[in-house]
């Protein structure tokens, strides 16, 4: 099975993606992830306003059968969350680097980005 | 140790299932997506491969005496073509297992059918991976109380598929030579599937009518593509299976983690007092004092998810209990879950707590099964 691995993005290994979009980072979870996950049925989203650090745990999402952590790919304070996953979870399924993005974080230092996996290397780690 | 495989995991696999282990088998959890299989079974039919499921044969002039000391239930209820849901207690009364007995048509000694002169004839069926220690407890019981009975291990000579749902009858009367819609909940027969010779039961495990037919090994594929519905993994079963307030083994009872009794587990139906079994003196010491605790079923009012092994706490944040089993309803698209507590806490209504990841979430405990099943 092939999963979709965008190139304009950078990846956790712990499969969050991030999207730097003029100074502000959007975080979702990739293709692969939904679908080791199964059905989406519980997202739990820090606050706006909340601070991040790179690598910390920022929420969990939640599949019918497994639970898994979410992972802060940079440093910052969440300036958006996608509210419209606590109604419709199963967004993370149907469009995981779309509609079923997360939070945005304003990153305190852009070049944290720098540190995570090119959409080839992560690619290969889960090939 | 390697994986035990059931016969169609090459089928499986080119379907696109996903696999876990479970009781040492490699078996497909997830075909296309646990609610769609989910769905498929409580509106129309899904067929699941439960041939990790053990299957034990017991025959000969004391094969009856067997199995009622060695089940809580009692066989001498089953006429040829019955079957029960028991329970496999410990000298303290513990479930070490649960299953269903069939009573098959009885055999002579070359292993025919000859309901008229034969010895009666059991089939039982434990749970995944339990099948060799259950078959050796058989046979050393046999031994120690001299019964004359042969006892064999059949797991790996006969596939097993459940198919369930509403329209699971009419699937499975149209892929049998012989009629089946005859026969009611528990009872079985033997029918050929396009000339298979297959044992059919109306029994099954997620709350709807349902059957399982026992099939040879060898014959598994072909019978099972036979079936037109939604293929569907354990995780759905796992799903179903909370809905309706059905046990899981391994999780809702586990003999070696936090042995539980029937009464406790909410199988006190399963017990017959008036049998000689094992386990059934302490029972019936359970019975006239009472039990302590019991498996209830609630829904979570605060966001989140129930999993096994969380805490159940009562409103002033004491532990009380354990989350045995939970999940997000597909159907009732609701938390739920099962745990052991105190009868006190017990009463549909009453207000708990489940500890999920550090966090207090509000629940109350409901009567089971949580949705209307046959």
């Amino acid at each position: 099975m092939s999963f979709d691995v965008p190139d304009d993005r950078r990846y956790l290994e712990s499969h969050e993606w991030a999207l730097e979009i003029d100074g502000t980072v959007r975080v979702g979870i990739s293709d692969f992830a939904q679908d080791e996950l199964g059905d989406v049925v519980f997202v739990e989203l820090p606050d706006e306003g909340d601070t991040l650090t790179q690598e910390e745990e920022f929420g969990v999402v939640e599949s019918i059968k497994a639970v898994s952590d979410l992972y802060a790919p940079v440093s910052g304070e969440v300036t958006a969350v996608n509210d419209d996953l606590f109604d419709a979870p199963e967004l993370v399924n149907d469009d995981p680097f779309g509609d079923g993005w997360m939070l945005e974080i304003e990153a305190d230092d852009a070049s944290e980005l720098d540190d995570l996996l090119t959409a080839d290397e992560y690619e290969d780690q889960i090939a | 140790m390697p994986l035990q495989t059931p016969p169609l995991r090459g089928l499986h696999d080119e379907r696109g299932a996903k696999f876990t282990e479970f009781g040492g088998w490699d078996m497909p959890v997830e075909f296309d997506s646990i609610q769609s299989e989910h769905a498929a079974v409580r509106e129309a039919a899904g067929i699941f491969d439960v041939s990790h499921m053990g299957q034990i044969h017991a025959t000969g002039p004391d094969a009856t005496e067997l199995m009622q000391r060695l089940t809580t239930n009692d066989v001498t209820r089953l006429a040829v073509g019955d079957s029960q849901y028991a329970a496999i207690t410990d000298e303290d009364g513990t479930i070490i297992d649960d299953t269903v007995v069939y009573r098959l048509p009885n055999e002579t000694d070359d292993g025919a059918r000859a309901d008229e002169d034969g010895e009666p004839t059991y089939l039982f069926v434990p749970n995944a991976g339990t099948d060799e220690s259950t078959h050796e407890r058989w046979i050393t019981h046999r031994n120690e109380w001299d019964l004359e009975a042969t006892v064999d291990n059949r797991t790996d000579e006969y596939a097993m598929f459940a198919v369930q749902g509403p329209e699971a009858a009419d699937l499975v009367d149209d892929a049998t030579a012989e009629s089946i819609t005859a026969l009611d909940r528990f009872e079985a027969q033997y029918a050929t599937v396009d000339g298979v010779d297959c044992w059919v039961a109306r029994t099954g495990y997620t709350g709807e009518d349902g059957f399982e037919l026992i099939v040879p090994w060898s014959e598994a594929e072909h019978v099972w593509s036979l079936f037109d519905c939604q293929p569907c993994g354990l995780g759905a079963r796992d799903t179903l299976r909370i809905e309706a307030g059905l046990l899981l083994a391994g999780q809702d009872f586990d003999h070696d983690s936090d042995p539980r009794t029937p009464y406790e587990a909410g199988i006190g139906f399963t017990v017959a007092l008036e049998t000689e079994f094992v386990g059934r003196d302490a029972l019936a010491e359970l019975e006239r004092e009472g039990i302590e605790e019991k498996l209830v079923g609630f829904q979570l009012i605060d966001r989140g998810v129930p999993r096994h092994g969380y805490d159940i706490t009562n409103t002033d944040s004491r532990v009380i209990g354990t989350v045995t089993s939970g999940t997000m309803s597909p159907s009732l698209e609701q938390p739920i879950g099962l745990g052991y507590v105190p009868v006190e806490y017990a009463e549909p209504g009453t207000t708990l707590q489940v500890v999920v990841r550090g966090q207090s979430k509000k629940a109350r405990v409901e009567t089971t099964p949580f949705i209307d099943t046959v």
